[in-house]
């Protein structure tokens, strides 16, 4: 990674967890260039030809690879527009791991629009890990939106962790989901927003199979004047499985809207949505103050455990 | 150790509208390094002492001094750091925070699975088992109320404050935990509780009850008003 600048690591490590070279494939997109890729026989990464982005192939049965492909933006005045497809073989277990930097030191906004396409196909298992992180305290804002889209086929598990760690001046994220039968999803979502950002997150799943199943886990913080906006659509064709849980702390003169909905369409559907919005509880704070810890201390102690 | 002059709270109360005393003009002494039992009957104000104590609730009047220090006007953490440490009769749920997060946080350091299991082996339970559980609503009310204890352990201090230590504690256990503060030296403990064994292993008792005519004294000296007919008559005690 010599092109790479000491904002370009900090980013990398931040986003990606990278700190040197990682093991397995990998792509590390900076500024809309592709700046470094490994690619294996078992984990090919090729360049797409009719659009930005590239096409990940896992190959069938392949165990315990780990596949990095993390963007990072440095400048200001910068829109990317990137189409990533994954082709998980039959039978592949790996762990991908996504994400996106900005750093931008201008007064002009930096975006990054990803296009994360999840094609898994019979009995594969997949860990997904993107973050997402803002810096640089000048006027630019720094815009990411992601949008995942998962397709599922029998007996696939797909686990997503989307991790939004502050710094982000706007984000629309769409996550869509369709399972088959005997598939198993589950999402971790933690979202940090504060000052005047705004978040907005909408999941689209259906469970089509029989024995699908999705686990929805939201938790975020909303700071200041920033303002944040769920919404879960969960529709259940089949004998399913869905749970929602999504729970916001709101801090000063935030605003956290929570818009549930639960489509069963099958007898033998199960849908659960679990929603609470409100201020970190009193006795949480007075409980950290009894160990020693002023309130400020407590608060954010209960936001780290929170997001963690 | 912790003394208190004149020291009243009071609350409106909803139904009547009208102010209520919690605690009226209550001036006592709790001894330096010895382990006093509160009792007295439900209302008669025990947690309400304690938590004025701590500094949870603030004083309508009166003084609080930790040694000759006032303590009042001090804010929960600050008469935390002065050696204050409380367990409460609810244990409060964190989603997110494990049980080896407060007890770093309590023993301001970094706990690994040997601290962790000298905490939580006084309460019966195993480290391993539970230092990286969420202190949410997965564990039953019996592991909460053991893991607070084990907080409130690995933060010591010189005055600790229990409110009920035995509600929710599995009978078998019991003996164990008197245990544990029989075997806290050098410190002013402080406990709220109707229990006999627990009562018998004080060297105070301070009886409180709903007029404030409380009574602090030695146990010999205490236990026979215990068990006088107006002791029994405000619920009196739990034998086992």
């Amino acid at each position: 990674m010599t092109r790479l600048t000491q904002i370009d690591k900090d980013l990398l490590k931040q986003v990606a967890d990278m700190h040197s070279v990682p093991q397995g494939s990998f792509n590390i997109r900076k500024n809309g260039q592709s700046v470094d890729r490994k690619s294996d026989d078992e984990v090919t990464i090729l360049p797409k030809k009719d659009k930005r982005g590239i096409d990940i192939i896992i190959k069938e049965g392949v165990k315990n690879k780990s596949v990095h492909i993390p963007v990072i933006i440095t400048v200001g005045d910068f829109s990317d527009l990137v189409y990533n497809d994954f082709y998980v073989g039959k039978g592949a277990e790996v762990f991908i791991v996504a994400g996106c930097g900005i750093h931008n030191p201008s007064d002009k906004k930096s975006e990054h629009d990803g296009i994360h396409t999840f094609h898994l196909e019979e009995n594969c298992k997949v860990k997904y890990i993107e973050k997402h992180l803002g810096i640089g305290n000048n006027q630019g804002e720094k815009i990411l939106n992601p949008t995942t889209e998962i397709y599922m086929k029998n007996g696939s598990e797909f686990e997503m962790e989307t991790i939004q760690l502050g710094g982000v001046s706007y984000s629309d994220r769409k996550t869509k989901a369709y399972l088959d039968d005997d598939t198993k999803l589950i999402i971790k979502e933690k979202i940090l927003t504060s000052e005047k950002q705004v978040a907005k997150t909408v999941f689209n799943v259906i469970l089509k199979g029989k024995n699908s199943s999705v686990e929805v886990i939201s938790r975020s913080v909303a700071k200041d004047n920033s303002k944040q906006k769920f919404v879960s659509n969960i529709k259940g064709e089949n004998e399913c499985f869905g749970h929602v849980e999504c729970d916001g702390i709101i801090l000063d003169k935030a605003q956290i809207e929570s818009i549930p909905k639960i489509v069963a369409k099958n007898i033998n559907a199960t849908l659960i949505h679990e929603a609470a919005i409100g201020k970190i509880a009193g006795d949480q704070i007075v409980k950290l103050q009894t160990l020693g810890l002023s309130e400020e201390e407590a608060q954010a102690q209960i936001i780290k455990g929170f997001l963690k | 150790m912790i003394k208190l002059k004149n020291v009243s709270y009071k609350v409106m109360d909803k139904e009547t509208g009208k102010e209520k005393y919690i605690v009226k003009d209550l001036s006592l002494d709790f001894p330096k390094n010895k382990f006093t039992i509160i009792t007295g009957h439900n209302g008669s104000g025990k947690s309400t002492l304690i938590k004025l104590i701590m500094g949870v609730i603030q004083t309508t009047s009166g003084e609080i001094l930790l040694g000759e220090k006032k303590i009042n006007s001090l804010s929960v953490d600050e008469r935390a750091n002065l050696g204050i440490t409380i367990a409460f009769q609810q244990p409060v749920k964190f989603k997110g925070l494990t049980v080896r997060d407060l007890l770093n946080l309590a023993s301001k350091s970094t706990t690994n699975i040997p601290d962790a299991c000298e905490f939580l082996a006084k309460v019966g339970l195993c480290a391993k088992d539970y230092v990286d559980r969420e202190l949410d609503d997965r564990l039953s009310g019996g592991e909460l109320k053991r893991i607070e204890l084990a907080i409130a352990l690995a933060k010591g201090g010189d005055v600790l404050l229990f409110d009920e230590p035995e509600a929710g504690i599995d009978l078998w256990s019991f003996d164990s935990l008197v245990d544990i503060f029989k075997k806290l030296k050098n410190k002013t403990i402080i406990i709220v509780s109707h229990q006999k064994k627990l009562i018998d292993s004080a060297d105070y008792i301070l009886l409180l009850d709903s007029t404030n005519d409380a009574i602090i004294g030695k146990k010999k000296e205490m236990l026979p008003l215990l068990n006088s007919p107006k002791c029994r008559k405000l619920g009196g005690l739990i034998n086992d």
